[in-house]
């Protein structure tokens, strides 16, 4: 199954920074724009079942059913620090929204290789990997 | 008043040193493995130090940084791109010579995450035997909180002509073998991941990978003491030696002088911890296993221990 269209934009953007430093500028410009869930619809201490495994930026996740039948995600990334989390936040929550569970269960584990290239540390990779993981899991309760 | 040795040596002089003081006051091993913010804000043109940020999060560095700062990345930087190792002399000779270093500059490390990668890149230099080391007291966030600046102008230093000896692990890292032989005579280990890491207790939704590693556990007779225990959550900056003590010795019950190993997932939040011990504490015989959880969980012919 083919990625969904917002998401599919997102990663060919992405493309076409080969250069490490480029990518990087772009990831950068996409985390600005990260808005964590409102209050109104998770307030911290979040439940330990919306929190990403292995993420060390504390990063956290939800699914909702959207009013036209898709689905929605929202996080939060509680270390201010914490870009990469933020971007692949950014980069999931729109590039999924609206969209139905077969979509986005067919979203590839691996997706932050895509995004920021195959130099991730292992523990970088764990944590990015289980946002796409987590959220996953969670669209499949939503 | 108390001056450092560090700062004589980079020919700071005492009256600008009122941090740095406070660090004295804490009562570490070795005072000059830190320096304060200030003492970095008042250095970044001072030719013989070099400011060397490392991060977890490799966006970092490029959305801004203190003034004169080299990135080092451990992927790219100091692992091997094929063996599970660090660089060899040659490329840790390069990496020297590509931010201007000498054999006499003094590298002050900072990052994210309290330190966290600034303490493992430190560890790496420990190997080369470059002993001319600190951390920056509360890191980055520190730094950031105190509105100092940060720029995105990426430093190009003149190339020096640094020379390297050839890698050491044997005081500072332990391999799989040393852990097995530490634990038959009976050596401690200080497992600094999360509680749950260290019991194997599942965190995650049912149905998803977990620690990276087929069994969850910790290395048996192995004290838990997560690595950040170690940083005042205020500001970033390392606990006083006495605090320290407490956490280390009275809690988990290690005596000063002795033989100890450190390790988490993959070596790198248990150099943290290392360098608490091995500089701040003064454990003359810490090592860190970067092996850790992620060879330690997978290995055939090992023992694990579940629980608390």
């Amino acid at each position: 199954m083919s990625l969904p269209p917002k998401l599919q934009e997102t990663l060919d953007l992405i493309s076409l920074f080969p250069d490490r430093a480029d990518r990087v500028q772009a990831l950068i410009s996409i985390a600005d724009r990260f808005v964590p869930i409102d209050e109104s619809l998770a307030a911290p201490p979040y439940g330990e079942g919306h929190r990403v495994p292995h993420c060390e930026s504390e990063a956290f996740a939800w699914a909702f059913c959207s009013e036209g039948g898709g689905l929605s995600f929202r996080y939060a990334v509680q270390n201010p620090q914490g870009l990469s989390a933020m971007a692949m936040a950014v980069i999931l929550q729109e590039g999924l929204e609206g969209v139905g569970l077969e979509e986005v269960l067919a979203v590839p584990d691996d997706l932050p290789y895509v995004i920021f290239g195959r130099e991730l540390s292992m523990g970088k990779s764990a944590g990015l990997m289980g946002m796409v993981q987590l959220t996953k899991g969670l669209a499949k309760m939503a | 008043m108390f001056q450092s040795r560090r700062a004589v040596e980079a020919g700071v002089s005492t009256a600008q040193l009122s941090p740095e003081v406070e660090i004295h006051q804490r009562g570490y091993a070795r005072p000059d493995r830190l320096v304060s913010t200030a003492w970095a804000a008042e250095n970044l043109e001072n030719p013989s130090v070099r400011f060397v940020e490392s991060n977890e999060d490799s966006l970092l560095y490029s959305s801004g940084h203190i003034p004169g700062a080299h990135e080092i990345d451990w992927t790219r930087d100091l692992n091997d791109p094929v063996m599970r190792d660090y660089l060899g002399r040659e490329g840790f000779e390069a990496l020297m010579r590509r931010i201007g270093a000498t054999e006499d500059t003094l590298i002050v490390f900072y990052g994210d995450r309290n330190n966290w990668w600034a303490c493992y890149a430190l560890w790496v230099f420990q190997l080369f035997g470059h002993d001319n080391c600190a951390v920056m007291d509360g890191g980055r966030i520190k730094w950031e909180k105190e509105g100092r600046p940060l720029v995105r102008e990426v430093p190009k230093a003149e190339p020096s002509t640094y020379s390297a000896r050839e890698r050491d692990d044997s005081a500072n890292r332990a391999f799989r073998q040393d852990v097995l032989a530490h634990l038959k005579a009976g050596g401690r280990l200080i497992d600094v991941r999360s509680p749950g890491e260290f019991t194997g207790e599942k965190l995650h939704m049912e149905g998803y990978p977990n620690e990276g590693a087929v069994r969850g556990g910790h290395i048996p007779t192995a004290k838990s003491v997560p690595w950040a225990r170690a940083v005042n959550t205020d500001d970033g900056t390392f606990k006083a030696a006495g605090e320290l003590k407490a956490i280390y010795e009275t809690e988990a019950g290690l005596e000063p002088g002795e033989d100890v190993v450190t390790y988490c997932r993959i070596g790198e939040r248990s150099s943290h911890t290392w360098f608490v011990l091995k500089h701040l504490l003064g454990y003359d015989k810490v090592r860190n296993y970067d092996g850790s959880w992620t060879e330690w969980g997978n290995s055939v012919g090992v023992p694990i221990e579940k629980g608390a």
